[in-house]
């Protein structure tokens, strides 16, 4: 740690992504922060890196090559086979300090937020989490706050040659939006909230020219204070949300008839082939699994189509579905904040309107 | 043996919350509570607590005075004892400088080999959940985070982590550090019994002054100036531009939504 000078900015070069993957399947999300990543390393000329941890991983890289990676860095040994909070720390923070990049992006995950602020805390920098936007050029920042606030963006006073990453993300359950920045420590650290930065496809020639190097690991069972006793898999039919195109979510407005209200919305979703969302309250009362909660606790969306059906639309549910394509929202309280973000709402009953969606779907495919 | 739990007061942001013009939070139109996942972590320490009558539940708070009430209620729920971190250095804190400071306070107290400490997975107001794994860090602890079941025999804890897509079940000896979440029990209420004893039990602030020896604190790592991350701009999330109520007849209205998606090729 000695020789490891992290306040010298200039040090610091290239962009990694950690490739979280579970029993050798990578995780979706490192996909999304491969191409989000890709955008910061060419607007910075730099080389974006894969970080890949486990045992036997080495035939992923290339895939990670194919979504934008320019190098991937292979570290295998048997202790890194399922995640743990200590092999993976000092596996990751010895790669950091011995190759230095300025910025190292994690996904939100539930791994990734137990290993990101760990190493930031062992690296002595800054961790800023469940970013949902990220930044190195001023004027591309300058265009997003133009897009997305009301900031008097040409009145503020710009350093246009500041190159530092500006990771904004929702605080205070989605009031209110703030950007951070690390500008004295590197590498400037970030988690990455899964299922929104969009995923560039993938490029099969990119994954040949990827180059893949495997580093050394050193590590002894001293090295890990926490044992796995085993790993289980939940056995239940898995809700994609994150990856559906369209959503039919239900909200508190089912409650006058629970078991009619979600037959009636998961027709609706199997005839546009999409799948069941839901609001807290719905998971909170334990009418629906948690794995179908969208929202600021829950899971972002952004599916092409969203259909809210009796929810009132609090901030923290807008904040996990308000960038789908288009929204239709179904509530029979016309002051229902829901409608403030719907691009069509029917200020009406949903059980009334849920049986003439799904006959009119039916009809319109017919 | 002794059960830290790390609690903080939050503002509640589950209902109408008012942004200033300059793009900072109005406290004051918001009620303030103990953060949920936090209750959690309490109650995991008293569950613990009534299996091992004779360890001590300690909670600790860093925060401004008025987190006192907030801890007095916790005090009621069955806490044996109450610290408050309070101090106009702390000030300003990202959730390293925060994390350097609980540790330290964690470290005046002691930790014996038997000790756990016991945190909410993430607090409402910032939903970061860096603070307990980088307490941990800090104090050279393990750590097992998002914690649905916690077992203690001896010094081996057996805790139920869960996953997006399922769950690990790992081994830890204490000390430890534990991030709670919901699932992992429903918080007990006060007692009139724990309402009555509660101004009794030990309470004390731990202030700059009491802490600056600890070797964690130095003035590069606590509060405005010991903070890695500084916020650059803060503004209101962007508000969509209202959309097309659609009225009349439930049929007319489908199926004018419906001409409506099929135009725009959504179905």
């Amino acid at each position: 740690m000695t020789e490891f000078h992290n306040t010298d900015p200039a040090a610091f070069r290239g962009v990694w992504v950690f490739c979280e993957q579970r029993g050798g399947e990578l995780n979706p999300t490192c996909f999304e922060l491969l191409s989000e990543g890709r955008k910061l390393a060419d607007d910075l000329g730099v080389e974006l890196c894969g970080l890949l941890l486990g045992d036997g991983v080495a035939a992923l890289a290339p895939t990670l090559g194919g979504y934008g990676a320019d190098r991937v860095y292979v570290c295998q040994h048997p202790l890194l086979k399922d995640y743990t909070t200590d092999a993976y720390t000092k596996v990751v923070c010895g790669m950091v300090m011995e190759r230095k990049p300025e910025i190292v992006l994690i996904g939100a995950t539930n791994i990734g937020r137990d290993l990101g602020p760990r190493c930031a805390a062992r690296l002595h920098t800054g961790l800023t989490a469940d970013c949902t936007h990220l930044d190195v050029d001023v004027a591309k920042y300058q265009e997003f706050l133009k897009r997305t606030s009301t900031l008097d963006v040409d009145g503020m006073k710009w350093d246009l040659t500041d190159r530092g990453l500006k990771m904004t993300r929702p605080a205070f359950g989605g009031h209110l939006m703030a950007t951070i920045i690390c500008p004295r420590f590197r590498p400037q650290m970030s988690t990455v909230r899964p299922g929104v930065m969009q995923c560039a496809p993938f490029d099969q020639a990119k994954a040949d020219a990827c180059r893949v190097e495997l580093c050394p690991v050193t590590l002894d069972e001293r090295d890990q204070k926490t044992r796995v006793l085993e790993v289980v898999k939940q056995a239940k039919a898995a809700v994609d949300l994150i990856g559906a195109e369209v959503v039919v979510s239900v909200g508190y407005g089912i409650s006058r008839d629970v078991k009619t209200g979600l037959a009636l919305a998961q027709q609706l979703a199997d005839a546009l082939g999409g799948v069941v969302g839901a609001s807290r309250a719905c998971v909170d009362a334990g009418w629906i699994g948690a794995d179908h909660q969208v929202g600021q606790t829950g899971k972002t969306v952004r599916p092409r189509l969203y259909i809210a059906l009796g929810i009132s639309g609090a901030i923290q549910h807008k904040a996990g579905m308000q960038d789908a394509a288009c929204i239709v929202a179904v509530n029979q309280n016309p002051a229902a904040p829901i409608f403030e973000v719907a691009d069509y709402g029917i200020p009406a009953d949903l059980f009334q309107v849920l049986p003439l969606m799904i006959e009119a779907t039916a009809s319109s495919k017919g | 043996m002794k059960f830290i739990v790390c609690v903080k007061q939050v503002p509640d942001t589950s209902g109408k919350v008012a942004v200033k013009a300059d793009g900072t939070m109005d406290r004051s139109s918001m009620a303030a509570i103990t953060n949920p996942d936090d209750r959690n972590a309490v109650e995991a320490a008293l569950t613990l607590k009534d299996q091992h009558p004779e360890a001590r539940v300690v909670v600790i708070s860093m925060g401004p005075p008025p987190a006192a009430g907030m801890l007095r209620e916790l005090l009621a729920m069955g806490c044996d004892e109450a610290v408050l971190i309070s101090g106009r250095e702390f000030g300003g804190s990202d959730t390293f400088a925060t994390s350097q400071i609980i540790a330290a306070a964690i470290a005046h107290l002691g930790l014996d080999e038997e000790d756990v400490i016991f945190c909410g997975r993430q607090a409402i107001d910032g939903d970061t959940a860096q603070v307990g794994p980088q307490i941990a860090e800090k104090l050279g602890l393990p750590q097992v985070t998002y914690a649905a079941d916690i077992r203690k025999e001896g010094r081996t804890l057996t805790v139920r982590r869960m996953l997006e897509d399922g769950y690990m079940n790992i081994q830890v000896s204490t000390p430890c550090l534990i991030t709670c979440i919901k699932e992992l029990n429903t918080p007990r209420y006060m007692t009139v019994k724990g309402i009555l004893e509660c101004d009794q039990k030990p309470y004390r602030v731990l202030d700059y002054a009491a802490l600056k020896d600890e070797p964690l604190i130095e003035p590069d790592t606590i509060g405005l100036k010991g903070s890695p991350t500084n916020v650059y701009k803060s503004f209101s999330p962007p508000v969509k531009g209202a959309g097309v109520l659609l009225e009349g007849s439930p049929k007319e209205a489908v199926a004018q939504l419906f001409a409506a998606l099929e135009k725009q090729h959504m179905i």
